[in-house]
């Protein structure tokens, strides 16, 4: 990047000073003599000019030597990190559907470290024009070895010449995105002369046509001089490209479909309250009048444990609407540990008659077992004086002294039933009989039609298992 | 008022909502991905802009281009997805870009566990990424504030145009609470002053970091201090509960905070003076809030899922040695009684 006088201007679509840029020399480029950023600054804000798109645009500076495009071309402009320019593309063309996105980036940025948001969003077909400058170098640190760096090139990194063995060979870009099938023009120029200047030009405004008319991808991959990093002077610079380069970079292009590609259209973002209260179904029905203090009502810590697939967590979110229907305060915890892979889960639920402090119970005033594993595992936790209601199946259990335990036939009152997956509901009847909750009954069967089954031929059933716990329960004691 | 019964990740969701943001992108992660959920749920009904990107980098980077474009936009992960956006992070701070980030933190180091602990305080907190910057950071310890500080994060990061962090935790991404739906709706309006948005009104704009000017990146990195210093001054919130006459005070935040409360009432009905002292801004972190009790002479128990981060912090602020520490790691919580153990041994 030696001090140059190259002057680029003169162009609508270029500031007439390049006062972002600053210094004496405000109508000159920072860019070195021969380099190709400029002749591609040129060929886009050209191309912006002629489509009458300018105020449109909005051009992305990448980390790399183009990483000032903003004090040349005259549109919006935003820099990226690097490599990241195609995510953060991105990211700016889905909030604005309007804007004409234009992603500028080098070989080590869109090659190497920006590869997979590269392959990304070409395999979205996102709308953005991308113009990848490949001059087989990393031009801005220095003239180390690129992903396009040929076979043989001697680099900063690469002193004896790039070795495939050591280093691959390599990448060509358009080829690897043409095996994607969302984007719509994918071409390679190049700048070395005049005549393939002016083949480069088309392809930039095919791209920024394709822009325009909101179509999606367009990659535009232009092989471009770099003397300064590859120490060349302008012939020796000229014919490596047009020789070397093309042979390993055939000149193409490789596919416009945008005769055949409809428009893509974002929809327009709705920010009404109405809305919302909709989509999230905040209707009278589904809204409940707060909890509100009553210090006579005793805090009640519950845990709901089992296999996988028993319905305890589903049971503890019935639980917990019930109290919460009931004007309680409430809290439900799931543990959602390394267990929930195991096959066993369990939840906390917490109800009170004051706000809530911690939502995970330790020492539970009711466990409810669903198996024997979770039995054996919570049993000692249970808090003095608290109650247990576990499932007949879970077999002979001594139970910690001072500790209540009722077993309840739930797997058996639910299969004769023939819902063997509804446990979890005849258990809910036990525990609204037997659990000393201070939860009014009704409350328990609305939460079933909240939590279950919103169909009415399923909540008659709910009702009867949920009575048939009750029922089970309250034998289960007085024997 | 009237509420319902929602998931905490789902309340991240419904707050950003129904303050306007307009996008979320996003990468899969336990414990944070029903916030991932809920938006493609959600956000096409209104016409928002959902995108599950091809990973964090990728997906902070989004939230930065559309940030650019002036646009409220949310992210959401957990610690091995925030390691990854600080690159993103970093920059979105340099170039002063609005946006809302969602941590739910789980257990770390590497690939640690999904279960929950408050290790990303330092990442979160002290910066994360390169350079002199900090993120507004919101501390909810209810599914209420899951909903209501994003909500609020959204407008201090506009106000400030700063990024601005939600730092949960594994149990409040998925605890189950009441929830008091917002009684407005934002309509957010593009400021045109600074942002990109591909129009002739802010053609004339640019976002950018870099500054090749020493003395250049020197007035824009005192200029960002000065703006962290009004944040501080203006920002700061905490709650306080039982402190008035406490002699042990809890400092708390997030799920350790609930648990510390339990462990307050406990120990007032065993007749031990303590309180529970909860920063909700951890980045500014309430020094003046705890000056009271400092010059009382408190003794403080630092109440965290992590290794004394925010115990660093209590002792800066308070200049106190007393400091004690409760804490667990590995995807563990505090239990109360661990809690009275030591607030028993201090009493
Ligand atoms: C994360 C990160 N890594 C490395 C760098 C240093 N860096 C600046 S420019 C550049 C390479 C640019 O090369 P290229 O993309 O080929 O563009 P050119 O300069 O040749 O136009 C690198 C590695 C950086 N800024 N950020």
């Amino acid at each position: 990047m030696a001090g140059t006088t190259r002057v680029l201007g003169g162009h609508p679509g270029l500031y007439g000073e390049y006062s972002r840029k600053g210094g004496i020399a405000i109508t000159a480029t920072h860019y070195c003599a021969g380099c190709g950023h400029g002749i591609l600054h040129k060929l886009i804000a050209e191309a912006m000019v002629a489509l009458g798109v300018q105020d449109r645009c909005i051009l992305l500076s990448p980390v790399g030597c183009a990483v000032f495009a903003y004090y040349y071309v005259d549109c919006g402009h935003v820099q990226a990190a690097h490599g990241r320019a195609q995510a953060v593309a991105t990211g700016i063309s889905r909030a604005e559907d309007g804007a004409i996105v234009l992603s500028y980036q080098g070989d080590g940025d869109l090659a190497s470290i920006g590869l997979n948001e590269t392959i990304q969003a070409a395999n979205r077909g996102e709308k953005i024009a991308v113009f990848f400058v490949n001059n087989t170098v990393y031009g801005m640190t220095g003239g180390q070895m690129a992903p396009t760096t040929l076979i043989g090139e001697a680099t900063i990194t690469s002193p004896g010449g790039r070795d495939p063995v050591q280093s691959g060979f390599p990448i060509h870009m358009c080829e690897l995105l043409d095996t994607l099938r969302a984007p719509v023009y994918i071409e390679r120029v190049s700048l070395s002369d005049v005549p393939h200047i002016h083949r480069a030009r088309h392809a930039v405004r095919r791209a920024l046509e394709i822009q325009r008319d909101g179509k999606g991808y367009a990659f535009v991959e232009v092989l471009s001089p770099c003397p300064t990093a590859l120490r060349m002077d302008a012939l020796a610079m000229e014919q490596f490209i047009n020789e070397k380069m093309e042979k390993e970079f055939p000149l193409k292009l490789f596919r416009d479909r945008s005769k055949d590609t409809e428009p893509i259209h974002r929809p327009r973002s709705d920010y009404s309250k109405d809305t919302l209260d909709r989509i999230f179904g905040c209707t009278e029905e589904t809204l409940r009048a707060e909890a509100f203090e009553d210090t006579a009502f005793e805090t009640k810590g519950i845990k709901i444990a089992g296999f996988g697939g028993q319905g305890v967590l589903s049971m503890g979110l019935a639980l917990a609407q019930c109290a919460y229907d009931s004007r309680r305060y409430v809290s439900w915890y799931p543990d959602y540990g390394p267990e929930q892979r195991g096959g066993t889960s369990n939840c906390s639920v917490v109800i009170s008659g004051s706000p809530i402090g911690s939502p995970v119970v330790d020492h539970p005033d009711v466990l409810v077992a669903f198996n024997r594993p979770s039995l054996v595992k919570f049993a000692p936790t249970v808090a003095k004086g608290g109650l247990i209601i576990c499932d007949s199946l879970v077999g002979d259990y001594a139970v910690p002294e001072g500790i209540r335990a009722i077993a309840v036939p739930a797997t058996e009152i639910a299969t004769e039933m023939g819902v063997p997956q509804a446990i979890n509901v005849v258990m809910l009847g036990a525990l609204m009989e037997v659990g000393g909750l201070g939860l009014p009954g009704e409350a328990y069967s609305g939460a079933l039609f909240e939590v279950f089954a919103r169909r009415p031929e399923l909540l008659s059933l709910n009702r009867k298992l949920l009575e048939k716990g009750a029922k089970a329960a309250r034998e289960s004691r007085t024997t | 008022m009237v509420s319902r019964l929602v998931a905490g990740n789902s309340a991240v969701i419904i707050g950003a909502m129904y303050a306007g943001c307009d996008c979320f992108f996003g990468y899969p992660i336990t414990p944070a991905s029903e916030i991932l959920h809920e938006a493609s749920q959600y956000f096409p009904l209104a016409g928002r802009k959902f995108l599950q990107a091809e990973s964090e980098e990728a997906a902070i980077n989004m939230v930065y281009g559309a940030a650019s474009s002036g646009h409220r936009v949310l992210a959401a992960s957990s610690g091995p997805g925030i390691s990854l956006k600080q690159e993103g992070i970093s920059y979105l701070a340099g170039a002063e870009l609005p946006c809302v980030i969602v941590d739910v933190c789980r257990a770390g180091p590497g690939l640690g566990n999904i279960g929950p602990e408050q290790s990303d305080y330092n990442q979160i907190v002290k910066g994360g990424g390169h350079g002199n910057y900090n993120t507004i950071v919101l501390a909810p310890n209810s599914v209420q504030e899951m909903c209501d500080l994003t909500r609020k994060a959204f407008d201090l990061a506009f106000a400030y145009r700063n990024p601005a962090v939600v730092l949960a935790d594994g149990v409040l991404g998925h605890i189950v609470e009441p929830l008091r739906f917002p009684a407005q709706a934002v309509e957010p309006k593009i400021d045109t002053t600074w942002a990109v948005s591909g129009n002739r009104e802010t053609k004339g704009n640019v976002i950018t970091s870099i500054y090749l000017n020493f003395d250049e990146l020197e007035r824009h990195n005192v200029r960002l201090q000065r703006k962290y210093a009004r944040i501080r001054e203006n920002e700061t919130a905490y709650e306080e509960y039982k402190t008035d006459d406490a002699r042990i005070v809890l400092v708390s935040y997030g799920i350790s905070s609930r648990i510390a409360r339990s462990a307050v009432d406990q120990a007032r009905r065993e007749g031990i003076k303590a309180g529970l002292f909860r920063p909700i801004t951890l980045f500014p972190f309430p020094e003046k809030g705890l000056m009271l009790p400092a010059a009382r002479n408190c003794t403080f128990i630092s109440v965290e899922m992590s290794n004394g981060q925010m115990q660093d912090d209590i002792r800066l602020a308070t200049g106190c040695g007393r400091v004690e520490l409760v804490n667990r790691y590995g995807g563990n919580l505090i239990r109360v009684e661990d809690l009275m153990e030591k607030i028993r041994e201090i009493a």
